[in-house]
């Protein structure tokens, strides 16, 4: 810390920052727009001028950038001098000269930094009597508006876009004050991350498409801290309701996993809530051959005590898309050893390797944050952009660590965004990306390497061996991968804080192994090795930590007759395995009872469907890929009979819990390792001056008007039982516990950027510790050994191809591809070939060809992908229609149609 | 009296080609450094003679080559650039230069490279010097073929290999880091600094930029030493300028003088006067973006110092002449146009402040002035100075503007009251 004195008062500034920094750090209001704490100062705006003076004798002083000047110890500044506040207040003249005066009917009013900034300043005259500037918008795609006649030209976006996020799409055009940000033509924006513009722009030229289609203001939303359900990282999200429909999702900053950002299918894979399809009462099917028909929830809970009555019949099926509390409830309501894990058996031992890799190796499993801040990095068989988007952002960052040294040399200081970017220039530091595809994140790698996954974990066991000569070898391994292997090898050693990263996408063991043998070779050399592996879905880990037998054990024992009713939770079976197998399973049970969202095959099948809660409209805790037990809340009470599944199975098992802490509670005390996800909450009874914290703002409006429609009586706000967050706009508005945040918001700070308010230092961690907690920590002794299972050397088979999973961010996740904006653009189903394959089967992109694989043939068109090893084929995974086969496996391509 | 940059341009205006340059002495200093003098030696010499920057900001020649890391641990490859962009208003001094004798460019360059020990160097040019271009893409490629460029020049194991790049031509390329942007491919946008260009320049590397005039002094710095540069001056800073003259003058153009040339002389015996039937009432005198200097001040000698006393900058040391018959709200509204139109758009202040600047003086000049325009304008004129701004642009525009609104401040007064710009009528409309 070093002292500056700040209107002349003494205050404590962070070292090695810059004044505008200090300033938001120390609480102070001053206003700025081209700075971000994510990306740092460029000096273009100029509205965070302060006054500098040389000593206390300096009276005159002279205007400088607070952005741009070090808070260097002694600094002397004035905020408040006149000639400052003046300039300041120009500075919002010159952008409102060509800014539209329409704020009361701007989607962006409300939420509008520009319009924060303005009254911050106190320009509120117009003296500019010319015309306006006017540009053409443009068709940025489904998920983001364009509104360019707003642009204070701050180039945030294309900071954002190009210099942080990597897109080559967007950039900005013309001269002067015709300055244009936008694509070079009309179309839809390629970068998986250009939903941030929403949310980096300070005003409305970017603004949520999604969310225009059901628009309202952000003073007239509910909103609650949650956690994003669409992908294993575990974002933390604001999302925001009115009217029982779910209206958008923000990001809620925390320091150790998702920063300032989310990615696309995060932000606008939210409209599953508000889905047709949707169960919104209890279903019961009299006969299996008639279709399900509504019940009261009354009626329907008597019939349920009767079904599982007899619980020695019952079994549960389980879901990693489900909060730990459902599935615990489900486990507890049929036994553990009747607790199965609703995925395929490949899937559950991948997810067990995962953990136990975890668990009882040496190396350390990351934060996003730490991910960002290592300095070397091997990727191991994942497509990041596609399994872990937010991931992949963060490695964007890491291949920076390096170069940033440089930066040091120079003095410059990091925060200085232009300087140091001119001075590493293209520089990445070593990023090895060794994957079956090509991948998004290709253009950072020193080197990328494409081979079937018994290969690249050939490649990963040849790198462990080349870290440490007790790692097993990889016989007949050819010499350019050994060389290879040889360079990973030397740059992770040589690195501070190396990372290896790995995970469940192609279906192979053998590649989360040699991954655990890299990360541990490296760490028994002595070097803080990182090991990071994605999870599919939001809480793939938390299921493998409530543990339980796949789907073909769950086939067993309902075939042995010891069970006869299954529970299925949260889960579209059908995603899970081949159909066949799906229909056995429910076919042969007396009574399949379903717990969803929405109807899909599963519920199809069911003789009782629950509806149960979103989300959206329910409480609970997620584990995300690092093993950090993250709570969500409900944003509104659901509509109707919807209830979070653990309540229908509190019910079915005899009202064991009152309310969520008391299951979260009984959770931590079975299972050791969930010990302390009772706490990462405060729990229900929580009351800040006797208050609940409010989910509405205070400017909400329509309350007593909203349901007047049906009576003029103003209902009671839904009583939340389980979280001390109220649904009303009464109770608590200031700062309370990070975990219970509901949204950003403090006076004069409307707009997403009061998030400076609630942290400890800006871009630091949030006031009272960033909510959630980690699970997971190597033993301080590790003693296991290396995995000593190579695989043999991929050997393509004449006439079949090895056909691999390959997944998209948008469509391969189930929920998220409901939304318009992604269904639209969704992979569609196609079947992949290496280019010389194609020749030699004489196709050509888009061909119809015929896959048969577990003899079922499905007609597909052909892509041809470059860089794909011969001898394989690839398969959208995920997508609706699901294309359900046991992947990878071998399967065998004609062409033209199937018969 | 001598003239080292002009003597040798030829009457018609035709190129010096290599032959004719080497028999006049060309590429003698080169030689005479790479056989004789350390890199060292060259950059102290260039102190001593007192040079500075003839682009417009006048920084010490010497001590700008100083500033770049030298030994074997300096970053490489480091560069080296010709500032050719000239595009200030009113300026057209180095295209004299470059097209009359293009190799005593090159010489000055390739023993500026030998100082700093630059690998590559740059020629970035103006796009619109058509002839220059033509002509120094022939001077490079003699300059190869002589051995003065290329790998092992004269023997000397030194390499430089050079460059020719046309901007595509704003105002900003010509600004030292805009130009480094251009360079490099990117938005014409000047850098934050520090870093200054000597430490992270061109591709983040030691670079050096200076203008063409500046390189042209350098050979005979080297031939003739530098007491001879100093004495060629009537002033402090060392050598000859190159003056020219526009406006309504009797003989507009340029002439190589001794720095510190008074204005007065300049304009009278160099220039020829005033137009009959015009009245002298202001100079600009060094490019758009200097302030007006008045009759009072004719006797002050043209250098950086005294020009700057008198409440002006040299700049570049091409004058524009205002005369009675010319209005000075027209003339201010033309400069402020061309450079709220040449704003790159980075700073605010800059991109949306000079557009409304040049707005009001057309409304003032077209007779829809407003009281509170002036005011207006002050504003501006403050809060696009210095350190308000991301760099010097908006700054160099207020300066005319400024000194305007001071010396004639009762004709924009006239055009408000009266509502028209009595300048026009008087011109028979």
């Amino acid at each position: 810390m070093s002292t500056i004195f700040i209107d002349n008062e003494t205050y404590e500034a962070p070292d090695g920052q810059n004044l505008l920094y200090a300033c938001l750090s120390l609480g102070l209001n001053l206003p700025y727009f081209c700075w971000h704490p994510a990306m740092g100062s460029v000096g273009a705006c100029r509205q965070c001028a302060v006054k500098q003076f040389k000593d206390e004798k300096d009276t005159r002083g002279k205007i400088v950038m607070a952005c741009m000047t070090p808070a260097a110890p002694n600094t002397r500044i004035s905020i408040e001098d006149p000639e400052a506040r003046q300039f300041r207040a120009s500075v919002i003249e010159w952008l409102m000269v060509n800014h539209p005066h329409d704020c009361p009917v701007c989607d962006e009013g409300s939420e509008c930094h520009l319009q924060d900034m303005t009254v911050m300043t106190g320009h509120n005259y117009r003296e500019f009597r010319f015309l306006k500037r006017t540009h053409r918008n443009q068709d940025l795609g489904p998920l983001v508006n364009h509104e360019m006649n707003r642009c204070i030209a701050c180039y945030r976006c294309v900071r954002f876009y190009r210099d942080y996020a990597g897109g080559r799409d967007f950039d900005v055009f013309g001269p002067h004050d015709f300055v244009y940000f936008g694509r070079h033509t009309d179309g839809v924006l390629e970068s998986e991350f250009s939903g941030n513009l929403v949310e980096v722009c300070p005003t409305g030229v970017f603004t949520d498409k999604t969310f225009r289609q059901h628009y309202t203001r952000k003073w007239d939303l509910q909103t609650a801290p949650s956690v994003c359900v669409h992908c294993g990282v575990g974002c933390n999200t604001i999302p925001g309701e009115r009217y029982g429909m779910l209206r958008r999702i923000r990001n809620r900053y925390h320091h150790d996993v998702n920063g300032y950002f989310l990615c696309d299918r995060g932000r606008h894979g939210y409209e599953f809530v508000n889905d047709s399809r949707r169960v919104r009462q209890p279903l019961w099917r009299p006969q299996p051959s008639e279709p399900l028909r509504p019940v009261a929830t009354e009626e329907m809970g008597r019939r349920l005590e009767t079904l599982v009555a007899d619980r020695s019949k019952l079994m549960g099926i389980g879901s990693p898309r489900a909060s730990l509390e459902d599935n615990f409830a489900l486990r507890r309501l049929v036994g553990p050893g009747r607790f199965f894990q609703g995925l395929a058996a490949r899937e559950t031992q991948l997810l067990r390797s995962q953990l136990e890799i975890l668990r009882q190796g040496p190396a350390r499993t990351p934060s996003l944050r730490e991910v960002e801040l290592s300095d070397a990095v091997l990727v191991l068989g994942e497509d990041l952009t596609n399994m872990a988007p937010m991931m992949a952002l963060a490695l964007r960052q890491t291949v920076r660590q390096q170069p940033l040294r440089l930066a040091a040399q120079f003095k410059i200081p990091l925060w200085s965004d232009y300087p140091v970017r001119e001075l590493i220039q293209d520089k990445k530091g070593p990023c090895y990306i060794a994957t079956p595809l090509p991948t998004r994140l290709d253009d950072i790698a020193t080197q990328t390497h494409h081979a079937a996954p018994d290969d690249l974990a050939r490649l990963g066991f040849a790198v462990a061996r080349a870290l440490d000569a007790r790692a097993p070898e990889p016989p007949e391994l050819p010499p350019a991968t050994q060389a290879l292997a040889g360079e990973i090898a030397e740059a992770l050693k040589t690195a501070e804080r190396p990372l290896i990263i790995s995970g469940p996408s192609c279906g192979n063991r053998a590649l989360l192994e040699a991954a655990a043998n890299v990360a541990w070779a490296l760490c028994r050399g002595g070097r803080p090795a990182g090991l990071s592996f994605t999870a599919p879905e939001c809480n793939s880990l938390g299921l493998a930590l409530l543990g339980g037998e796949p789907l073909e054990a769950a086939a067993e024992l309902l075939g042995s007759g010891q069970a006869d009713t299954i529970i299925v939770l949260e889960n579209d079976l059908f995603r899970r395995a081949e159909a066949s197998r799906i229909h056995a399973l429910l076919e042969g049970a007396r009574q399949v009872i379903v717990l969803d969202h929405l109807a899909n095959g599963t519920t199809e099948k069911a003789g009782v469907v629950l509806p149960a809660a979103t989300f959206a409209e329910a409480s609970g805790t997620l584990v995300n890929q690092e093993g950090r037990a993250q709570r969500f809340f409900q944003v509104f009470a659901p509509a109707g009979e919807i209830q979070p599944a653990w309540r229908w199975l509190a019910r079915m098992a005899g009202a064991l819990w009152h309310n969520l802490d008391d299951l979260t509670v009984e959770m931590a005390g079975a299972l050791p390792l969930l010990q302390s996800v009772a706490d990462i909450a405060p729990p229900a009874d929580f009351r800040i001056a006797g208050q609940k914290i409010a989910r509405e703002p205070h400017r909400y409006s329509g309350r007593t008007a909203m349901t007047a429609n049906v009576s003029v009586q103003e209902p009671k706000p839904p009583p939340d039982p389980d979280s001390p967050l109220a649904h009303s706009m009464e109770g608590f508005h200031g700062i309370p516990p990070a975990p219970l945040n509901p949204r950003y918001w403090q006076p004069g700070w409307n707009s997403v950027q009061a998030v400076n308010k609630f942290q400890e230092e800006i871009a630091g961690p949030l006031k009272g510790g960033d909510p959630g907690r980690r699970l997971l920590e190597p033993p301080a002794n590790s003693t296991t050994s290396y995995f000593a299972e190579i695989p043999r050397p991929f050997a393509p088979r004449p006439g079949e191809w090895l056909v691999i999973p390959v997944w998209h961010i948008f469509g391969s996740e189930e929920l998220s591809a409901l939304s318009s904006g992604i269904a639209e653009l969704a992979i569609k189903p196609f079947v992949a070939l290496n280019a010389e394959d194609a020749e030699r089967l004489q196709l050509k992109e888009g061909d119809p060809v015929s896959l048969t694989m577990d003899g079922l043939a499905e007609p597909l068109p052909v892509k041809v992908v470059a860089g794909l090893p011969r001898g394989v084929a690839a398969l959208p995974a995920g997508i609706t229609p699901p294309l359900v086969r046991p992947l990878p496996g071998w399967g065998k391509i004609t062409k033209g149609s199937p018969e | 009296m001598e003239r080292p940059l002009t003597q040798f341009i030829k009457a018609d205006l035709s190129m010096l080609e290599i032959g004719e340059y080497e028999r006049a002495g060309g590429y003698q200093a080169l030689r005479k450094i790479l056989r004789e003098w350390a890199p060292k030696q060259v950059t102290e010499t260039v102190s001593q003679s007192n040079l500075r920057g003839r682009g417009g900001a006048g920084f010490d020649t010497g001590m700008k080559w100083s500033f770049v890391p030298m030994g074997p641990d300096a970053p490489r490859p480091k560069y080296i650039i010709a500032n050719a962009d000239e595009m200030e208003p009113g300026t057209f001094k180095d295209r004299y230069l470059l097209e009359g004798n293009p190799h005593q460019l090159l010489e000055g360059v390739i023993i500026g490279a030998y100082a700093v020990q630059a690998d590559i160097a740059y020629i970035f040019l103006r796009w619109a010097y058509k002839l220059a271009e033509k002509r120094l893409q022939q001077a490079i490629a003699e300059a190869g073929a002589r051995g003065y460029l290329g790998r092992n020049i004269l023997g000397s194991g030194w390499n430089l290999e050079m460059h020719l790049h046309v901007s595509a031509g704003r105002y900003m390329c010509g600004e030292e880091t805009g130009l480094l942007n251009a360079l490099e491919g990117k938005r014409a946008t000047p850098r934050a600094k520090p870093p200054f260009p000597p430490v992270s320049g061109l591709w983040g590397k030691p670079t050096t930029v200076n203008n063409v005039e500046t390189f042209c002094n350098i050979p005979h710095i080297i031939n003739h030493g530098p007491e001879w540069f100093r004495k060629l001056s009537r002033s402090r800073n060392g050598g000859t300028k190159l003056f020219g003259v526009s406006g309504r003058v009797n003989r507009p153009g340029l002439w190589e003088l001794p720095m510190g040339t008074p204005i007065r002389e300049i304009l009278e015996e160099h220039a020829g006067g005033m137009r009959a039937g015009c009245q002298f009432r202001a100079v600009i005198p060094g490019g758009a973006s200097t302030e007006f200097l008045g009759p009072e001040h004719l006797d002050v000698p043209m250098d950086f110092e005294a020009v700057q006393q008198a409440g002006s900058r040299m700049g570049t040391g091409t004058m524009v002449v205002l005369d009675d018959q010319t209005c000075p709200v027209g003339m201010v509204q033309n400069l402020e146009k061309f450079f709220a139109r040449e704003s790159c758009g980075w700073c605010t202040p800059c991109r949306d402040g000079l557009p409304w600047t040049a707005r009001v003086l057309q409304a003032i000049e077209e007779g829809q002035g407003q009281p509170r325009d002036l005011e207006r304008l002050a504003l501006h004129t403050k809060f696009l100075g210095p350190g308000m701004t991301f760099c010097a642009l908006a700054p160099g525009a207020m300066e005319p503007l400024a000194s305007a609104l001071k010396m004639f401040r009762a004709d924009f007064e006239r055009h408000i009251g009266e509502k028209r710009c009595p300048w026009r009528e008087g011109r028979g409309a």
